[in-house]
């Protein structure tokens, strides 16, 4: 037994904000009361003195690279879970684009039976929509179900045919499971390293405009319309993008997003010849790095994921134009948040939100603080300042723009299924 | 007025006192370049390591002779001849230059910010030759020092670029360079190649028009830049050279629509019949050899200033520009 005393229970899909205490047995919530009302029933537990901390359902990241297998000099399951772990994070969602790609149910099973042995917190995988993700049949999306994926995508190598993305859409509204896409058009991106602006011609780097992202948008959510199958658009970074959500969604189509913390942190006046500043989608305009905060704010974003993309130093250490996109991102996540609820922007529930009911809202799943729900909850604190050290990361990698930067405010434990799974 | 430079990575960060003290210690070595011996001792038993990672002819040769002609030995590594094809990193690659001791690094890489990134990890002085479509400093340099010697100061002018400026790096370092003093700038070339976020580039409040004719473009210019059409920088289907040379090459007759006194300048290698026609290329305000020459010039004062003991005078006169 685990007693989570104390604490400021937020809990977004009950609205509540109010001091409880919560007893876990076994992998469960059995009990949320009132401070000091669980004495009796938690003799010999374990006590969490949450006093001053925020207790919030636990932490799901939607997106992120756990490179196992086949990238393991960069992360595996166990150092990449135990980042997560760090970051608050209950749950991590691993893109499919290993070596061998998650396209099939063996693939599927054998990282979750890796992460059974290893993982700190729970992996939920990402099946790949198109076998090898090469973009020409489809996965073995319905085994990988059976499996245990939560959704699929090609994130990485988005699907360039709109008759092979009907298909994925098609099969996968039958198997009720959402369709991620990484909206690119290729035509568009060829061979850019940055957003397309002052600072892409200043610097000489090669750029792509908003357009690369916004025109897959809005072909996904019209083939979305024609199949009626969720529709979550990955890693948003423009705000044509984000309008194309919010028309969908006013027309009631079931259609997600997801926000990552460098796009609602970053500009792309902040990219120096530094491949921690490599991503894709690149760092966009202030404009658009606006437009996504009001897009958090206003409901239009689901979820805030990291897209946490672990690359070892001999591979991101080189010249700007040949290093891989993507930067770490567990560890910095809800610091990065909370800095708009302290810049007045956000609201603390609405952040919970986007960390917590919102990503399991994508999935088709809920998340509450309650009896009976799994034992995951996120404990962290608004006051806490500390700096972050890339080379002290849990993770493998250290291509992190975040290295150095002082933060308030951070995980202080992670209970994953009834233990504690990180404490600070 | 003396200033030490570190790294010559871009013009961008240079502030006008430190170009002009680099011109005025470039006039002192365009002197040698018109004795009969040219060589010095100054820099004897230093070494200047030059690393082309991209093919490149006469700047590769501008900083051999200014080495040579500095009495420093020098290390050639070339991208044919180098690691680099068996997938050495290029940090493994200066590295293993590094070891060798020598003073400074020259580079050249068809990458932006590959001088920056090396300067980042490497203890030496590092000068930029070229980085992909970035900057190209000491071509901005011997550019200003053609233009000063020609009209006697480089404030103030009427600067026309023609040809593909977004992917030029002579045309950023050029415009960096002349914006800081005052030059007003008109951009010249096909849509595609003329982003409006050129008109960014320079110190707040610089002059900088896009057009996409020539004769507007070329109506009151001071000073020319042409520029060649870099097929191999193109990722996309480039315009078709025919279609180019109709609008855009600097002819005679259209040379007549720019000042009297305009000059022409080139970077190189000169295309006769692409960008430029052979009657301007070869015509009394063409400045093409003359940029070569200072070249050199340019070249070995950023050498002395960089590597030398900042002690030893290059000349007899004005020695005391080169004490620190």
């Amino acid at each position: 037994m685990l007693l989570i005393s104390n604490g400021r229970v937020l809990d977004p899909a009950s609205g509540a904000d109010a001091p409880r205490d919560i007893l876990l047995d076994g992998d469960r919530i059995t009990a949320v009361a009132p401070q000091g009302q669980l004495a009796a029933r938690s003799k010999g537990a374990e006590i969490f003195d949450a006093a001053h901390l925020v207790v919030a359902p636990g932490f799901i990241d939607l997106h992120c690279h756990l490179r196992e297998p086949g990238g393991e000099s960069s992360e595996t399951i166990e150092t990449g879970t135990r980042a997560a772990a760090r970051g608050g994070f209950t749950a991590v969602c691993p893109m499919p684009n290993t070596r061998p790609v998650n396209d099939n149910a063996s693939v599927t099973r054998s990282i979750l039976e890796r992460a059974s042995a290893v993982s700190s917190v729970r992996v939920w995988p990402i099946g790949a929509a198109s076998a090898g993700s090469k973009g020409e049949a489809l996965a073995e999306i319905a085994a990988m179900k059976q499996a245990g994926i939560v959704a699929v995508s090609d994130d990485g190598r988005p699907i360039a045919s709109a008759k092979l993305l009907r298909q994925v859409m098609d099969y996968c509204r039958a198997l009720d499971l959402p369709v991620i896409d990484h909206c690119e058009d290729s035509s568009l991106f060829a061979g850019a390293v940055m957003r397309e602006g002052k600072q892409s011609v200043r610097l000489g780097l090669r750029g792509m405009p908003a357009a690369t992202e916004s025109l897959a948008v809005a072909r996904d959510v019209q083939i979305g319309e024609l199949t009626n199958c969720r529709l979550h658009i990955a890693h948003l970074s423009a705000r044509a993008s984000l309008e194309l959500v919010r028309a969908a969604r006013a027309k009631g189509l079931p259609v997600t997003c997801e926000v990552t913390p460098h796009h609602f942190t970053l500009t792309d006046e902040d990219v120096q010849y530094d491949s921690c500043y490599k991503m894709n989608p690149p760092l966009a305009s202030r404009e658009d790095r606006d437009a996504l905060i009001a897009g958090l704010i206003d409901g239009t974003v689901d979820a805030i994921a990291t897209d946490h993309a672990p690359h070892e130093p001999a591979l991101k250490d080189v010249e700007f134009d040949r290093a891989p996109f993507g930067i770490t991102g567990f560890e910095t996540a809800l610091a990065l948040g909370l800095d708009l609820v302290y810049s007045g922007r956000l609201s603390l529930m609405r952040l919970v939100e986007l960390f917590t009911s919102g990503p399991a809202r994508v999935l088709g799943m809920k998340r509450r603080i309650a009896e009976n729900e799994p034992g995951d909850l996120t404990i962290f604190s608004t006051d806490h300042n500390w700096t972050f050290r890339a080379e002290e990361s849990a993770s493998k990698s250290r291509n992190s723009p975040f290295d150095g930067r002082s933060f308030r405010g951070a995980p202080m434990a992670t209970i994953v299924a009834g233990r504690i799974a990180y404490r600070r | 007025m003396s200033h030490r430079f570190g790294h010559m990575l871009g013009i961008e960060p240079l502030s006008t006192d430190e170009i002009v003290f680099l011109l005025d210690q470039s006039k002192l070595f365009q002197e040698i370049q018109r004795h009969p011996l040219k060589k010095l001792a100054t820099l004897r038993g230093k070494t200047v390591a030059l690393a082309f990672f991209e093919p490149s002819t006469r700047t590769r040769i501008s900083f051999a002779t200014a080495a040579s002609r500095l009495g420093a030995d020098q290390m050639n590594l070339q991208a044919d001849s180098s690691s680099l094809k068996k997938g050495e990193s290029l940090l493994d690659t200066v590295r293993t230059l590094e070891a060798m001791k020598p003073d400074c690094i020259v580079m050249r890489h068809s990458s932006s910010g590959a001088s920056d990134f090396v300067a980042r990890h490497l203890p030496l002085p590092v000068i930029n030759a070229g980085d992909g479509t970035h900057e190209h400093p000491t071509q901005a340099l011997l550019d200003a020092l053609t233009i000063r010697d020609r009209r006697g100061t480089i404030e103030g002018l009427n600067v026309t670029i023609l040809g593909d400026i977004l992917h030029s790096r002579v045309a950023r370092s050029d415009i960096h360079l002349l914006a800081k003093f005052g030059c007003r700038f008109t951009l010249c070339g096909p849509t595609m190649w003329l982003p409006q976020e050129l008109e960014c580039l320079g110190p707040a409040g610089t002059s900088i028009r896009r057009v996409t004719r020539i004769a507007e473009a070329l109506e009151d210019a001071d000073v020319i830049v042409t520029l060649r059409v870099q097929q191999e920088r193109l990722h996309e289907p480039a315009l078709a050279l025919d279609e180019y040379i109709l609008q855009y090459q600097l002819t005679p007759q259209r040379l007549r629509l720019a000042r009297p006194d305009a000059l022409v300048l080139h970077p190189g290698p000169v295309i006769r019949g692409h960008e430029i026609d052979s009657a301007v290329a070869d015509g009394p305000q063409s400045c093409v050899l003359e940029q070569v020459t200072n070249g050199v010039a340019v070249r070995m004062a950023l050498l002395f200033l960089m590597i030398g003991s900042g002690t030893d005078a290059p000349t007899e006169k004005d020695s005391s520009h080169a004490a620190d």
